[in-house]
């Protein structure tokens, strides 16, 4: 399963494409997407070039959770730096 | 200090204004990111992993208070309230919103700042020694040649699209603290035989995937010819620069493949070409720049300050600060104070606002308001009177700058690794923090020595691994933080590429691991002998045996 995230356009912060279609901060409300369905949707997201920077598919299992080799990758992306646990959204809002 | 001039100060915010207009583009979707991002690069802005990042240019390093204010001011209203200190001497911020970078930058501009060739395939930010203008040691002080190599560099149109980035470093002392032979150009000011003052060019350093000490092409260089030579060389590569292999781009490639004579004979043919066309500096622009950077009014002070002899005798841990973080300077009474941005257990390089504002202040009060960034990511107030170290400990103190750790264990290089960088495969930072806390024992730590160790999270080596008389790299294993450890390395002028150890080690391993390094050597040091100079006495095997054995 794949999930498509990126970099919002404005500030930087990592998103999750939704299953509402709308970023999500949280990778728990993102759209999971089979392998033939995340390149579509992924061909889609590409074409929002006003809301997004640096757009890539990641890969998840069934339950959604990150995977793979770059799951440490992810899940720091995910929360923020593990050496400051008061800044990104581990840190809460 | 340099200063702008009208030119500099309308080029600046010409360049902002022009950004500010590539930012609205980008965000009303006019502009694609691939269209973009070489652009926003172009301005020292890189996209991270949490969150754009924006580097500021810091010339050599050098700060006065305004400036330093305006860094601590831009960290608290656009940033999360820190900065962190890079190896090219500059600063970068981790957190701001593109939708702002228009406005820090005109605060920069506001301060003479910008930044502008903290990246892409230019001549980027050309650095010195930190005791620049302070230690005896120096044949002269470096800086006004490096303002020299900035000002023709800056937006220089030959050399806006060179095959790779370009890093320039000017040192004028024996004792190199600038990492000339890691760079593409270094610069050594000496004294030739006949009493004349010039440099020493080394070119086709570097550190990275291939790393290479840079070699002399030129023993001495009259000083007056320093910009048509330089022009000669980056005209050679420009031109000669593998285009085709990002990896195979960089100038020491070329070097490498041309052999020195080779390359120092095609630059030779080139500057014979240009060398008085009107490319090198008159003389009165020379001198314009050096008075800059004049010496401050110092006072006649004999060499010894009763209240420091006091205070030291008095306080052993402002004694131990003493012994560790402060250098001989040129003048009597005074002293260059090194500020460790290394408290133990801490980022390596990371400065909080509040604390970039203490420095500012007691730069202003005690050190004739300058202050430099060094390339180990700490910071050093260069003409303190001894009279007033205590005062000035004291002051850094209470804004936690006073570890006693310059140049020792726990004085690390880290790179931002994977809590930051979108290029590492492993983090670094933690691991700097745990060696620190593992020898965190300051007696312990001024016994060791002088030991430089230097993580990256990825083989582009921006922790300067290979220079490390211990380095770290971090490598992905299937997925997993492992760190491979070399030996040997050095940035000073005994400058040497450090040799792979063995097979890695996991994050679990990696600091006990360092610590059988530390005890081989502790246990097999002559006298005062540092780790390096053990290491180079006795050879890497008994160090790798010490390493890998089963017990």
């Amino acid at each position: 399963m794949k999930i498509i995230t990126g970099n919002r356009l404005s500030d930087g912060l990592v998103v999750f494409l939704g299953s509402d279609g709308q970023w999500t901060p949280a990778l728990e409300r993102a759209a999971n997407f089979a392998d033939d369905a995340a390149k579509t949707a992924f061909a889609d997201a590409q074409l929002r070039v006003e809301e997004i920077a640096d757009l890539y598919l990641i890969d998840v299992d069934d339950a959604g959770a990150l995977t793979g080799r770059e799951t440490l990758r992810e899940s720091i992306r995910k929360a923020g730096p593990t050496v400051r646990l008061d800044l990104g959204y581990q840190a809460g809002a | 200090m340099y200063r702008y001039d009208e030119f500099d100060a309308t080029l600046v915010a010409e360049r902002v204004a022009q950004f500010r207009g590539q930012v609205n583009r980008r965000l009303s979707g006019e502009l694609t990111e691939d269209q973009f991002k070489p652009l926003r690069l172009m301005n020292g802005v890189y996209l991270q992993l949490h969150a754009y990042m924006l580097r500021v240019a810091i010339p050599y390093g050098t700060l006065t208070s305004q400036k330093m204010r305006k860094l601590a001011h831009i960290a608290r209203k656009y940033d999360k309230g820190y900065g962190h200190l890079t190896t090219r001497q500059n600063i970068q911020f981790n957190w701001p919103a593109l939708v702002d970078v228009p406005d820090i930058l005109d605060e920069l501009a506001e301060v003479e700042m910008h930044a502008i060739q903290t990246s892409g395939n230019c001549i980027r930010n050309t650095t010195s020694d930190q005791y620049a203008g302070a230690t005896a040691e120096e044949v002269e002080d470096p800086r006004p040649y490096a303002e020299m190599i900035r000002q023709w560099s800056t937006f220089h149109p030959e050399f806006s699209y060179l095959p790779r980035k370009f890093k320039i470093a000017v040192t004028a002392a024996d004792r190199d603290r600038a990492a000339v032979k890691f760079h593409d150009i270094g610069l050594r000011i000496h004294k030739n035989d006949a009493g004349e003052v010039g440099f020493e060019v080394y070119v086709g350093g570097g550190l990275g995937r291939t790393p290479f000490v840079g070699p002399t092409i030129r023993e001495f260089l009259p000083k007056e010819y320093l910009l048509s030579y330089l022009e000669a060389i980056l005209r050679v590569y420009n031109q000669q620069g593998r285009r085709d292999n990002k990896f195979k781009a960089r100038i020491k490639i070329l070097v490498n493949s041309e052999g020195v004579d080779g390359f120092a004979n095609l630059v030779e043919t080139e500057w014979n070409q240009i060398k008085n066309s009107g490319v090198d500096l008159p003389r009165e622009e020379i001198d314009r720049i050096h008075a800059y950077f004049a010496s401050p009014k110092f006072e006649n002070l004999s060499g010894e300050s009763k209240t420091h002899k006091a205070k030291i005798a008095e306080d052993k841990e402002f004694a131990r600060w003493a012994r560790t973080n402060l250098a001989e300077h040129k003048t009597s009474g005074y002293s260059i104070v090194n500020i460790s941005v290394k408290p133990i257990g801490g980022i390596p390089g990371d400065i909080s606002d509040i604390q970039m504002e203490a420095v500012a202040d007691i730069a202003e009060r005690f050190s004739f308001d300058e202050m430099c960034v060094t390339h180990e990511q700490n910071l050093v107030l260069p003409h303190v009177k001894k009279d007033d170290l205590f005062a000035v400990w004291s002051a850094l103190k209470a804004v936690d700058l006073a570890t006693a750790n310059i140049g020792l264990v726990s004085d690390i290089i880290a790179c931002p690794g994977l809590d930051y960088c979108s290029l590492a495969n492993t983090r670094s930072i933690p691991i700097a923090q745990r060696i620190a806390e593992r020898f965190s024992d300051f007696q312990k730590q001024e016994d060791l020595g002088e030991l430089k160790i230097k993580i990256s999270g990825c083989i582009n080596a921006c922790g300067h691994h290979h220079a490390g008389h211990i380095g770290i790299l971090g490598v992905d294993k299937k997925g997993e933080e492992f760190y491979q450890i070399t030996l040997g390395g050095s940035g000073a002028e005994d400058a040497a590429i450090g040799e792979i150890a063995g097979r890695g080690f996991s994050s679990d391993q990696v600091v006990d691991a360092v610590e059988k390094l530390v005890d081989y050597y502790k246990n097999n040091r002559q006298d005062k002998e540092r780790f390096l100079d053990t290491y180079r006495r006795l050879g890497a095997q008994p160090f790798k045996e010490a390493l890998y054995d089963a017990a």
